[in-house]
């Protein structure tokens, strides 16, 4: 007897070391980050584009970056959601045992796992053969695709939990599939929509190894889709990769930025799928 | 030493500060039959799993009181609950195989408490299949997964198994209600057989089950004893008047 | 659909030659890949080996033993991990990992590095890499039906002899899917491990050394790539080899999961 409950209390330990591994990564992935990036962080980082020598410690922020994974963040997302809320509508047409339905969700399963460094070096394919260069429209395509077979899924996974009597509720007064689908399950479904998408808006905006070849880097803003764009990510990464300690300190700082980003909108979505949830039937 | 084995003295239970039990004091006794009667959700089954502290796994239980066995309050922080359930043995209401071989189902319990000669082990076995009837159906696939027997089959192996530990109490939580007659027959007759070797305390919603093989009752209605005492008094002479009235399908 | 198309061209080489050689050198048209091949194993193993238990054990007890009240504060914490840009966990690894080793674990078994190694790829990745693995095991773990643990506990076992005898028994297979997909995304991390790992196109000798893992070359070469010949289809043929065992993983995940709730 005391060998079992010496070796029940063996492993509770491990699990609490375990779970308090977790947590440390946590915590210091975060203070790190912002202990080192805090002592560079000001106002001038946030508002401005870099001015000449920016990278060799001269002044400017990193608007450009900041602007530019804006856009391109948003423009991705417009993109994945226009492919993948239809593909998700068709996806429901199917019954549950459907085949086609298992096979195409497997399609994006494996879609999904795909890292978006294969992606972006698709696209370059692509790109090569048309000649064209790397440029804001090129890095919205790459992230639009790379997003869309996660967003499929998770606004698959949203509707899917609509209750079977809602459904059924509307057949039987007389609406088509197509009707339904439209008007009563996007409806209920609503709070998992926007959380799916702001999710993806988080991986898509703190994504690096996609825009690396396709949206190439520039010091200011775009001005049109042709242009090249600034990323955060990438802005952070060419940052540290500079010989001088003042830029690279700027790099840190560039990761608080993006830090919080990803973090008003883990939180936000959190948050904002709670109170629309509010109105929908449980 | 008194020929109750189980003495339960002002149990109080509350689940979720919902009082399910209430002041109960009852005497099991020895080698019988003791079926616990009365309507759905009036605390059976939380009575039950208070003998072996199964009880403890729902979240947010409250106990007060005292259950002796053996002359120790089993409802003591400091009781060693891995012996206790050995002693006490519990069968649950649907059938619950482990997921493994029939053959390993049944020495599981023998195992974990530390029984390592397989001769010992094999001997184990037969003798616990034999007990509750199995043992000519199985002894030739042994090694089966104990999920390719019927229901009736598995809640056999179920108290097979739970022999196998060689307790001396049998807890059995409404044991036949999810099996066809047939094996509910089956798993009765065996009952009433092990009673002279074990105290068995048996939760029933059926009445007439329970006028099957209650040696003793105890008639439990909104968490509360109501009337306790040896069957026949209390199927042909109840003194309470809920009683009555529950025996005679008034309500419940 | 997009999967698949246009990974064009095999080189012109023995492809026995291409996976084993160690030597490359682009410009004088060696492309062995084998310290590629190499480095992703080093790294991806090492993260796996540290991330496995830990992530198992964390699934365990959040399955098994925590309060709902803690479950509830330690899950949106996972759900926050998952979160973090690679570039970020990379920012970490610099200001972190590197010096740590650097300073401090390696001079304790007598090695000078540069802190630019396997360990601090392989640390980095198995963090990343928690998330996935906690959640995986702990759906799985989910679905073992309660009665089971209830008939283990009623026939007087521990906790953890419940668990090590029927919940993982039961949970197997889901566990083993929750591995393969963890490993699938291990191998295809490019930009932390790109920042942390050295960088060197040299078969690892030990977790101190530095190593290139093939996310590291696709990523740092792509551009470059047209100006020597041959390169750009030994890239391909790296980002080919990514590809395949990627899919692969995780259609064997699939397959797992789908027979275990399908058999269940």
């Amino acid at each position: 007897m005391d060998r079992r409950l010496c070796e029940e209390h063996i492993f509770r330990g491990l699990m609490y070391f375990s779970v308090a591994i977790v947590l440390c990564s946590l915590l210091a992935v975060f203070a790190i980050v912002v202990i080192k990036g805090a002592s560079a962080l000001d106002i001038a980082m946030v508002t401005q584009t870099p001015q000449g020598g920016y990278y060799l410690g001269k002044e400017g922020g990193i608007l450009n970056a900041i602007i530019g994974s804006v856009y391109l963040s948003v423009g991705a997302i417009l993109l994945a959601t226009s492919i993948s809320l239809p593909a998700a509508w068709y996806l429901q047409q199917f019954g549950r045992a459907s085949r086609i339905a298992h096979a195409i969700r497997t399609l994006l399963d494996i879609a999904s796992g795909i890292p978006s460094l294969l992606y972006g070096a698709f696209i370059f394919l692509i790109m090569i053969m048309f000649q064209a260069r790397a440029s804001l429209l090129w890095g919205i395509i790459t992230v639009g695709i790379f997003i869309a077979p996660l967003l499929t899924r998770a606004f698959d996974e949203v509707m899917q939990m609509v209750p079977e009597k809602l459904k059924e509720a509307s057949y039987s007064l007389g609406a088509t599939r197509w009707e339904t689908v439209f008007r009563v399950m996007t409806r209920q479904a609503f709070p998992g929509l926007i959380t799916a998408v702001l999710v993806s808006f988080g991986r898509a905006i703190g994504d690096a190894a996609s825009v690396l070849f396709t949206a190439g880097y520039t010091d200011s803003i775009p001005t049109s889709l042709s242009d090249p764009v600034a990323t955060l990510p990438l802005a952070i990464f060419f940052q540290l990769a500079t010989p001088f300690p003042q830029v690279q300190e700027r790099a840190y700082a560039s990761g608080i930025i993006l830090l919080i980003i990803v973090l008003i909108i883990s939180i936000g979505s959190r948050y904002l799928s709670k109170r629309i949830a509010r109105y929908s039937i449980k | 030493m008194s020929d109750n084995e189980i003495s339960v003295k002002n149990l109080n239970v509350s689940i979720d500060n919902r009082e399910i039990l209430k002041r109960i004091s009852i005497e099991i006794p020895k080698n019988q039959i003791t079926v616990i009667i009365g309507p759905s959700g009036c605390g059976k089954s939380t009575l039950l799993r208070s003998m072996n502290r199964m009880i403890d796994l729902v979240e947010h239980v409250k106990t007060e009181g005292e259950i002796i066995i053996d002359g120790n309050n089993i409802l003591d922080p400091a009781t060693n609950l891995s012996a206790l359930r050995k002693n006490v043995g519990m069968i649950a209401q649907a059938p619950n195989p482990l997921p493994m071989s029939i053959y390993d189902n049944v020495v599981y319990g023998p195992k974990i408490h530390g029984m390592r000669d397989p001769a010992i082990l094999d001997e184990t076995v037969e003798l616990s299949l034999k007990r509750v009837g199995l043992w000519d159906e199985v002894h030739d696939r042994l090694k089966d997964p104990a999920s390719a027997l019927s229901l009736g089959q598995q809640q056999r192996l179920c108290l097979a198994r739970a022999l196998a530990v060689g307790p001396k109490i049998l807890l059995c939580d409404e044991t036949t209600s999810a099996l066809d007659p047939i094996s509910a027959k089956h798993i009765e007759n065996e009952l009433i057989a092990l009673k002279n070797d074990y105290t068995i305390i048996f939760v029933t919603h059926i009445l007439r089950q329970a006028k099957r093989l209650a040696d003793y009752v105890v008639f439990l209605y909104l968490g509360e004893v109501v009337e306790c005492g040896p069957a026949r008094e209390i199927f042909t002479n109840p003194k309470d008047p809920r009683t009555k009235a529950y025996l005679e399908g008034v309500f419940g | 659909m997009i999967l698949q198309k246009s990974w064009p061209i095999l080189s012109t080489q023995p492809l026995t030659e291409l996976l084993f050689s160690s030597s490359w050198q682009p410009i004088a048209g060696n492309f062995g890949f084998f310290p590629f091949i190499m480095g992703t194993v080093w790294v991806t193993g090492l993260a796996m080996l540290i991330a496995v238990p830990v992530s198992l054990l964390t699934a365990v007890y959040l399955s098994e033993y925590a309060h709902i009240h803690i479950r509830s504060v330690i899950q949106p914490v996972i759900d926050l991990l998952a979160g973090i840009p690679s570039v970020v966990y990379g920012l970490f690894g610099l200001l972190l990992i590197v010096p740590l080793i650097k300073n401090s674990i390696a001079p304790v078994f007598g090695i000078a590095t540069s802190g630019y190694c396997v360990l601090a790829g392989g640390l980095i990745l198995a963090i990343m890499v928690f998330p996935i693995l906690i959640s995986i095991s702990y759906e799985v773990l989910r679905t073992v039906p309660v009665e089971m643990r209830e008939a283990s506990l009623g026939l007087g076992a521990t906790r953890w002899e419940t668990v090590k005898h029927v919940v993982i028994k039961k949970a197997f297979p889901g566990i083993v899917a929750a591995i393969i997909l963890g490993f699938s995304r291990a191998f295809g991390e490019t930009m932390a491990v790109l920042m942390v790992v050295g960088n060197v196109a040299r078969v690892p000798e030990s977790v101190f050394d530095p190593a290139y893992p093939i996310p590291a070359l696709i990523a740092n070469n792509y551009g470059e790539m047209m100006s020597i010949p041959l390169y750009d289809s030994a890239l391909m043929f790296a980002a080919l080899l990514l590809l395949i065992i990627i899919v692969a993983f995780n259609l064997a995940a699939k397959y797992v999961l789908v027979r275990l709730s399908v058999v269940t």
